[in-house]
């Protein structure tokens, strides 16, 4: 199908585009790399009377390395971060999680800013920024406020960034020589995920020292596995810290039942994927 | 109504669109290259996809406007004097299609795919073109396809990476 008419600008400065969100069309979205926006508009699930198109934004793209924190761009696209060497050394977490993302043509487009202010809970990437402890920069008329991932995400489809506000940039804390492994689980290719789980941690001597779990489709928002987390510290990375870790998975959770897998389904896969998550991150 | 400049298939273009416009409808309406189709309503079959700045994308979900200054390339853009391209000529010689609907995307798919790995593996080629979908050929010959053009093209032309058309 068409969409329905909107008006459409191409502002070059977050400065104009947030200008441009408060003129006084009836309803305003911005428009990213399209690839959840297009398609609802197609289905004529939304008619937005104007639609901001940030691509042409340079100072919203590129990854860079500040000291301790690596920063992304908001229009960087999934194909830019999965063969970013500054992402796949600082943050291996989001580098291993985006590789799953739907597929090439997609991911050629879809940008890490979208996806998270789409805020899908099938989504791959929220679970992944939840665990590496990002924050997010978010900009509106009154200038910059910086967001932490735990108070980004609000419910299903819902963010803490307004309608006059545009995501700028996402400050991750550098995960150097971490562990990690995402793992998804899915029926057929090119599927967004049943339920999946990302898993980063840090072995010293022998020991996992640190160790960040982030669950995706286990609740309407992404959650970190807490439990899952202190069952992991301080123990050797073997088999048996691995079922362990596994057993507690589902703690806390508040699964969705749907035509994939009802909630029950997705506590035992919570526990199964996590199990081999971990064992995957203990190896690299 | 939005003018736009774009270079498709090496020729320069100037038009004026509605900005609700999608590419591929712009490609097919208005430049009348009907050889890149609409599959699916959902984003999924890529039977729509071009090269967009020679990485492919699904033309049914780029607005025609975020195509304004950029170079795009379709499966018409391929053949040169009436030459196949080479990925072209792998299809039709390890017979990778059937009713042909999906050839354009999966032709155009595989273009992008070696150009990022010029050395597949098979499962690499599956993987690469999970974004198409053929409803005929249970896809065993699109991969070989692939695989024979990824070894015909080092073979004549170690080194090099295959180009993405006439642009
Ligand atoms: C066939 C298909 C399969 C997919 N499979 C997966 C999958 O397996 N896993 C997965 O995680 N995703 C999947 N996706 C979604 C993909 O990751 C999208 O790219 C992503 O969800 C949205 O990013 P975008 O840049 O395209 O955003 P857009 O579609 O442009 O925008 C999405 C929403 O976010 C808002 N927005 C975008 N950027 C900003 C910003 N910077 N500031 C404020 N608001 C903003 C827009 O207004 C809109 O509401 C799939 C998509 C398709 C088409
Ligand atoms: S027509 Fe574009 S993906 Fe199906
Ligand atoms: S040949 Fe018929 S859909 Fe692929």
């Amino acid at each position: 199908m068409i969409p329905a008419a909107f008006d459409y600008t191409a502002p070059e400065s977050v400065a104009d585009a947030i200008t441009a969100l408060g003129s006084d069309s009836e309803e305003i979205k911005v428009l990213a790399g399209g690839q959840s926006l297009i398609p609802v508009l197609r289905l004529r699930l939304a008619a937005p009377t104007l639609l901001v198109d940030i691509g042409r934004i340079r100072e919203l793209g590129g990854i860079t390395d500040e000291g301790n924190t690596l920063v992304i761009g908001a229009m960087t696209t999934h194909a830019e971060m999965a063969d970013s060497e500054l992402v796949k050394e600082h943050a291996s977490l989001l580098a291993k999680a985006v590789e799953t993302v739907a597929d090439p043509q997609v991911r050629h487009r879809g940008t890490l800013g979208g996806a998270l202010v789409h805020a899908d809970p099938a989504g791959d990437l929220l679970a992944p920024i939840l665990a590496l402890d990002a924050e997010l920069v978010v900009a509106g008329a009154d200038g910059e406020r910086t967001v932490a991932a735990a108070d980004f995400f609000e419910d299903m489809f819902t963010t803490t960034v307004g309608e006059n506000e545009i995501l700028t940039r996402i400050r991750i804390p550098k995960h150097t020589g971490w562990g990690s492994h995402y793992e998804k689980f899915t029926r057929v290719a090119q599927q967004w995920s049943i339920i999946a789980v990302g898993v980063t941690l840090k072995v010293d001597g022998g020991v996992i020292s640190q160790a960040k779990v982030g669950l995706t489709n286990m609740s309407s928002t992404p959650i970190r596995a807490s439990a899952v987390e202190q069952a992991l510290v301080g123990q050797a990375p073997t088999a048996d810290t691995a079922s362990r870790a596994a057993a507690v998975a589902a703690e806390g959770t508040n699964p969705p039942t749907d035509t994939n897998g009802d909630a029950n389904y997705r506590r035992h896969l919570a526990k199964v994927l996590t199990g081999r998550a971990v064992q995957a991150a203990v190896s690299g | 109504m939005t003018r736009i400049k774009i270079l498709v298939d090496g020729v320069d273009y100037s038009d004026d669109v509605e900005p609700r416009t999608l590419l591929v409808h712009y490609l097919r309406e208005q430049l009348g290259k009907t050889g890149t189709v609409v599959g699916c309503d959902t984003s999924n079959c890529g039977a729509c996809t071009v090269l967009l700045d020679n990485s492919s994308v699904k033309s049914c979900t780029v607005l025609a406007v975020q195509a304004n200054g950029h170079e795009v390339t379709t499966i018409e853009g391929l053949a040169i004097d009436g030459e196949l391209h080479p990925m072209q000529q792998a299809f039709h010689e390890n017979h990778a299609l059937q009713c042909g609907f999906c050839t354009p995307g999966m032709v155009m798919q595989s273009i992008d795919l070696l150009h990022d790995n010029p050395s597949p593996t098979e499962q690499e080629v599956r993987e690469g073109l999970e974004g198409n979908l053929c409803r005929c050929t249970g896809y065993q010959n699109i991969v070989k396809a692939v695989l024979a053009a990824a070894a015909a093209h080092r073979e004549s032309a170690p080194g090099a990476v295959p180009s993405g058309g006439s642009t």
